[in-house]
């Protein structure tokens, strides 16, 4: 089977957040920069563990410029056989979802995975627009992947619920927790991520949406101590002054 | 031009969720003095009227055995022929599970922008939401003239206008899509599932292990709450991973969430940090999970959960 994994590149988890030029630039000065965890710990590893079981190939790709490419060495690390760089400035879901599917048009991918959602803009849209624009069913928030024969069998999040779905190939899956674990890359697989290939290729497409301005939350108030021994105060508070029960 | 909001329903019926983002499409479309317009998949009429009373003036009521299963391919379809009927330029949905599915395909059938998880309602040409993990806020513009918008789930609330709506049957062509074959529901049974609780009791390591759980259990109960927990719980396996909730768990937004014996690592609070209310228990006054909570309590878990049930069952009284 041949797999496509979209990779987003973030910040890490625990980065402190700032803007720059009047909070309308997101500040990247000391930032540490990782694959988005939903990307890799779930849609790729998911990927390597259906191509070490089944056979083929595991291709990422990335939208962004050159300073992306240690990133993506890291996908290739953890076992990918080779990696797409899409050299275009992301700037919206649809714009990087339209480049992605511009260039596996035709490459006849037989499973396009991203994680469910990135931890810098949590717009899990990515997935659904290439699935609409390469016309291919799209399954969200899957906890589980199987492959019978040629037919997908996935287990998806719905409200207040599971579902159990199947789907012929090709199609396109966002990944949250439960479909794989973290890999940690071994050093022989950091060495052979230098040599294995990362093609850049051009494309070009439109964002639909901009950021005019980014906000900080307001400082959270102080923390309202009760004493261990009032219990009932919590109760007597969150009643009738916070009136959430 | 007019708005037309998605108005989900579950075997024939609606939920919270459904009602407010119909109340919120209602805002919208007040603000760009446009009626508004809904689409409901194979409900009754009467509960498609039902769409009245949280500012929904017309619904278009569909009836097709293709859309009884959900399919992202199938309902956006349905939902862009809608917006085609109804002439609107604004698609509104809730970023539910299925909304997440499917608003982003209706987005490319209108060559519209999108933006998901809003939290606000829009103020002129700008939507504001939630970003990295809930440590900032982005003000979205969108540069098309059509929109759609997935609101945040339990963000903005129900509210009723008290108006009613008229019904009327709309048949969307939906032959020749591939979509996926539903082969079993599984609702989470017992307990409420945590994803859209709105009081949640959550618990960490402070708890030394699962056989201690009975008293978060009983307090949940007590409340009505779903349970839940941090990482290394779930990693251990004193809980089922479905509970963990933080960064790479479940993402939720409470209006209550009670966190007892977790310290608040970054990871954690970027998984509750919209909650509306946070109540932290830790027996260590440093804990960083304090200067996120709204209310605190310092002491051994064991010894103030149990007073703490105690004293609700006797405020119950």
């Amino acid at each position: 089977m041949k797999f496509l994994v979209c990779i987003s590149k973030t910040p890490d988890t625990t980065t402190k957040i700032s803007f720059s030029e009047g909070d309308t630039k997101f500040s990247e000065d000391g930032v540490q920069f990782i694959i988005n965890p939903y990307d890799e710990w779930y849609a790729l590893v998911r990927a390597l563990e259906l191509k070490e079981s089944l056979g083929g190939s595991v291709t990422v790709v990335n939208v962004g410029p050159a300073a992306n490419d240690a990133v993506i060495r890291k996908a290739l690390a953890i076992g990918a056989d080779d990696a797409v760089r899409i050299d275009a400035e992301p700037q919206d879901a649809f714009q990087v979802a339209e480049l992605i599917a511009n260039y596996a048009g035709d490459q006849a991918y037989d499973m396009i995975l991203t994680g469910k959602e990135t931890i810098d803009y949590n717009g899990a849209m990515v997935g659904a627009i290439i699935a609409e624009k390469m016309n291919l069913p799209f399954i969200s928030l899957a906890s589980k992947l199987d492959m019978e024969g040629s037919t997908a069998v996935l287990e998806r999040e719905i409200q207040g619920g599971k579902e159990v779905v199947a789907c012929d190939l090709p199609l396109v899956v966002s990944a949250q927790k439960g479909m794989a674990e973290q890999r940690i890359p071994n050093m022989r697989g950091i060495m052979q991520a230098r040599t294995k290939p990362l093609n850049v290729v051009a494309g070009e497409a439109a964002a639909k949406t901009s950021v005019a301005k980014y906000q900080l939350p307001a400082e959270k108030g102080a923390v309202k101590l009760i004493d261990a021994d009032n219990p009932a105060e919590l109760w007597d508070l969150l009643r009738n002054d916070a009136k959430v029960i | 031009m007019s708005v037309l909001v998605f108005a989900e329903s579950f075997n024939g019926a609606f939920k919270k969720s459904t009602f407010e983002v119909v109340s919120y499409a209602k805002r919208v479309a007040d603000a760009q003095g446009d009626a508004l317009t809904a689409v409901a998949f194979n409900v009754s009429d009467a509960e498609a009227a039902e769409l009245g009373k949280y500012g929904a003036s017309n619904v278009l009521n569909v009836s097709n055995d293709a859309l009884s299963g959900f399919d992202s391919g199938i309902y956006a379809a349905a939902v862009a022929q809608a917006a085609q009927q109804a002439g609107a330029a604004t698609v509104v949905v809730s970023n539910t599970p299925n909304g997440k599915a499917f608003a982003p395909r209706v987005a490319v059938k209108l060559n519209a922008g999108i933006v998901s998880g809003v939290s606000e309602v829009p103020t002129g040409n700008t939507v504001r939401k939630p970003v990295f993990s809930g440590k900032a806020y982005a003000d979205f513009t969108f540069n098309t003239e059509h929109k759609v918008i997935a609101i945040q789930p339990n963000s903005i609330g129900i509210q009723e206008f008290g108006g009613s709506a008229s019904v009327e049957a709309f048949s969307p062509s939906l032959d020749g899509i591939r979509g996926v074959t539903v082969r079993e529901v599984k609702s989470a049974g017992g307990g409420v599932p945590l994803p859209e609780a709105e009081l949640v009791v959550s618990a960490g390591r402070g708890l030394k292990g699962p056989e201690n759980w009975g008293m978060i259990e009983e307090l949940a109960d007590l409340l009505g709450a779903a349970t839940a927990c941090s990482r290394p719980v779930a990693d251990t396996h004193w809980r089922p991973h479905h509970e963990h909730v933080g960064q790479t768990g479940v993402a939720i937004r409470p209006n209550l969430y009670i966190a007892v014996g977790i310290s608040g690592a970054i990871q954690h609070l970027a998984g509750v940090n919209q909650s509306k209310v946070i109540v932290v228990i830790n027996k260590d006054p440093e804990a960083p999970f304090f200067k996120a909570a709204d209310y605190g309590i310092v002491g051994d878990a064991f010894e103030v959960v149990p007073k703490l049930i105690d004293a609700f069952k006797a405020s119950a009284n």
